[in-house]
């Protein structure tokens, strides 16, 4: 039989209650939300918190809206909300393709943004969505609200940047015109983690690449952002042997270990592979053209 | 801690520790081990019951998180006497052998059925993708699932049997 090990539990009523019951229990304190991720370390003794703060009940969390030139999604959006927002498939299409093959719709009944973030587990793909759509975390403690870029929010394996009496409201994604974006994962099954997944943010002008956001699930440590690929790809003109240049990046960028999903050079390969895929479905996308 | 959660349209109050997950809660209560607690990963979906009308993996809920929300077990399906039309599926088509992922597998075909009387294949295999069923191979669960959206109003009889 799994079951955590002994804790105190609250159910925050309120935002600044939340975070004051944070800031109280110190290090020890944690947020539940869907808890299907902090749950099962829970069991397995890979976290072991002595404070749990419920915040389940703060709906005020749980929107997706334009504000100005930013899309704006509260921590406690579900997956299954994420799944199904037009407002965001339009936007941001890559979500939509990584929702579907997020765990299975169960699960995505309770999982929440805030969580998978927070969750900071490199395996996870709305972290390698938002590396790729240069999401901005708000974080919000006591007496302070601060905005970090997503590829600062994650110090390592299951580490973020959120401090003991913080806790994350808000995910912002910027609204640039030419826009396209696409998320593509191989896994063992329906529902696994992935062996690899690859996000990919493209931002057009004409057949001119103006900006670009990479991101790379399973392949390292941590989400890997493949900064050298998006210098490359920033400002360049679409040409046949551009995302193969864009794939060996990746495949040399990424830190793979090998494991039941196999070995390095395997996804290596994969996250190249996977890399071009949704690179090209972006730019596809940013065109007009679904495919 | 006292937890209080409405199970089945009765509210079932008492005292456990903050760390007890939903399935026990609700296996602990007399007349509730239809819920089956599996794997308590969350991948099997056997322990899948109903919070507020949505399917949810009791495994990977803390009793406390449910205070205020109604839960519905398979316990709840057959009234009167009646089974659901899920159940009359299942038991036409023969949807199930072991019986171990029943369950959470009717609660999460009902849910379907509430929110989209009328489902594809597709729809279906989708909905279920989160309970694993080690005797069927899913066909006959679709086919049961699809039964009964074929005779979800009046509910099924025994002389269709």
């Amino acid at each position: 039989m799994q079951t955590p090990g002994p804790f105190e539990y609250e159910r925050a009523t309120s935002l600044e209650g939340a975070i004051a019951a944070l800031g109280i229990h110190g290090p020890g304190a944690r947020v539940i939300a869907g808890g299907h991720s902090l749950l099962p370390m829970m069991k397995l003794r890979l976290a072991s918190p002595d404070y749990l703060v419920d915040i389940n009940e703060l709906h005020e969390l749980a929107y997706i809206r334009e504000d100005g030139s930013e899309l704006v999604i509260g921590a406690l959006t579900r997956h299954v909300e994420l799944l199904e927002s037009e407002k965001l498939a339009t936007a941001y299409p890559l979500f939509r393709d990584a929702e579907q093959v997020i765990a299975d719709p169960v699960v995505r009944n309770r999982g929440t943004i805030g969580g998978s973030l927070c969750q900071a587990d490199a395996a996870e793909d709305l972290s390698a969505v938002c590396v790729a759509a240069k999401a901005q975390i708000v974080i919000r403690g006591g007496d302070a609200e601060r905005t970090v870029p997503i590829t600062d929010f994650h110090l390592g394996p299951w580490m973020t940047v959120v401090a003991d009496g913080e806790i994350v409201t808000e995910i912002r994604l910027p609204i640039r015109r030419g826009a396209g974006s696409a998320h593509v994962k191989v896994e063992r099954r329906a529902g696994d983690w992935a062996i690899a997944a690859a996000s990919a943010c493209v931002w057009m002008d004409g057949d001119t690449i103006s900006d670009a956001g990479i991101g790379l699930s399973a392949v390292g440590p941590i989400t890997i952002h493949l900064t050298r690929a998006e210098e490359l790809l920033a400002g360049a003109t679409l040409a046949d042997d551009l995302f193969d240049q864009v794939a060996a990046i990746a495949s040399e960028d990424c830190a793979p270990i090998a494991d039941t999903r196999g070995p390095v050079d395997y996804k290596r390969h994969l996250a190249g592979v996977l890399t071009k895929r949704a690179l090209r479905r972006a730019v596809d996308r940013a065109h007009g053209r679904e495919t | 801690m006292q937890v209080s959660i409405n199970i089945n349209g009765e509210q079932v109050t008492r005292e456990v520790e903050p760390r007890t997950l939903l399935v026990h809660f609700i296996r602990d209560t007399p007349g509730l081990t239809g819920t089956h607690w599996g794997c308590d990963t969350s991948n099997c979906g056997a322990c899948v019951v109903l919070m507020d009308g949505q399917p949810l993996k009791s495994c990977t809920a803390l009793a406390a998180m449910c205070e205020g929300h109604e839960i519905r077990t398979v316990e709840s399906l057959e009234k009167n006497g009646q089974l659901d039309p899920v159940q009359q599926g299942f038991h036409e088509l023969h949807a199930l052998q072991c019986g171990f992922c029943t369950p959470g597998m009717l609660m999460t075909a009902r849910a379907l059925l509430d929110s989209n009387p009328d489902p594809s294949d597709h729809e279906i295999r989708t909905a279920i993708s989160g309970g694993i069923c080690r005797c069927t191979g899913y066909k006959n669960i679709v086919a049961a699932v699809q039964w009964a959206a074929q005779h979800q109003n009046g509910h099924a009889t025994q002389q269709e049997a």
